[in-house]
């Protein structure tokens, strides 16, 4: 199996919040903590698009490479993941994330930050898959139920797609044949690098109408 | 009389123990290890038609539950 990935095609985005809401339903995500957010480009004007955006889960993962407890890894399929009980709150891998992807709580008086949380793609954490431990820090753990991504699963327009990266990207390429335009994937060059500069990761599925 | 004394020493003792910080050290902190996402015990919440603990039905779920998200996948 490759590895996950989320892709939001910008020409279906509807701007509903769904995937927000299901983000935030499936996980418990705590007051103030929005894992998954949906962001509008040229608001208002000619050309507007919408895109959901949370945890790219990067090939080569900023977050991960500044945290200074190291409490972040990567599972075999490729999710970047976080242990809370090592996390120590100081938010380097916010400063770091090119996708504002870290959250933190407010956690007792005077604002004090609390432990990270992010996407966990529906993995939650190190915790045994499907223990109550773990749906406590983390929230559910669809992917050890042989589930998808609630917010993925829940895209009414089907714009935001997750899961096995060569499979997405086979549907968004269909889609664009189909369609003729919109093959830009906002932000999988950033996530999962660009094929021009040689970097980690697969290739964009762009494709061309022939 | 001397109980006074004894007394301020032990309340001194007790102040001082409050003020004591808890140890944050992050030199024993370790993470700990996950299992693979296959691996996990059945529950009611399952996908219907998988039984966790096989990989390679894991993966197979999971690539047909993505056509779920395909428009153009041919229809069953």
């Amino acid at each position: 199996m490759a590895r996950m990935k989320f892709i939001c095609d910008a020409e279906r985005c509807i701007e509903c919040n769904g995937c927000v809401t299901a983000c935030k339903a499936e996980n418990d995500v705590p007051w103030g903590v929005n894992r998954r957010r949906v962001v509008t480009l040229s608001d208002g004007v000619p050309g507007e698009r919408s895109i959901s955006v949370a945890c790219m889960h990067c090939s080569d993962a900023p977050c991960m490479a500044v945290c200074p407890v190291d409490c972040f890894y990567r599972t075999d399929e490729g999710v970047v993941l976080h242990d809370k009980d090592v996390c120590i709150g100081c938010g380097y891998c916010s400063y770091a994330c090119p996708f504002g992807a870290p959250q933190f709580p407010t956690n007792g008086t005077f604002g004090l930050r609390g432990k990270m949380d992010k996407c966990t793609f529906c993995a939650g954490g190190p915790e045994a898959n499907g223990s109550e431990a773990e749906n406590a820090k983390y929230g559910r753990n669809r992917l050890s139920e042989g589930k998808l991504p609630a917010c993925a699963e829940m895209c009414s327009t089907k714009a935001l797609l997750g899961g096995d990266g060569d499979v997405v990207a086979d549907i968004f390429r269909t889609r664009v044949l189909n369609r003729g335009k919109g093959s830009e994937v906002w932000g999988w060059g950033t996530a999962y690098g660009k094929p021009s500069t040689g970097k980690v990761g697969t290739a964009p599925p762009e494709a061309k109408k022939s | 009389m001397s109980r006074v004394p004894a007394l301020l020493l032990v309340l001194a003792v007790a102040g001082l123990a409050g003020c004591m910080e808890r140890d944050q050290s992050t030199a024993n902190a370790r993470r700990s290890p996950d299992s693979p996402a296959w691996q996990s015990a059945s529950s009611p919440y399952v996908a219907p038609g998988y039984a966790p603990g096989d990989k390679a039905q894991w993966e197979a779920q999971l690539r047909r539950r993505a056509q779920g998200q395909n428009d153009y996948a041919p229809r069953l």
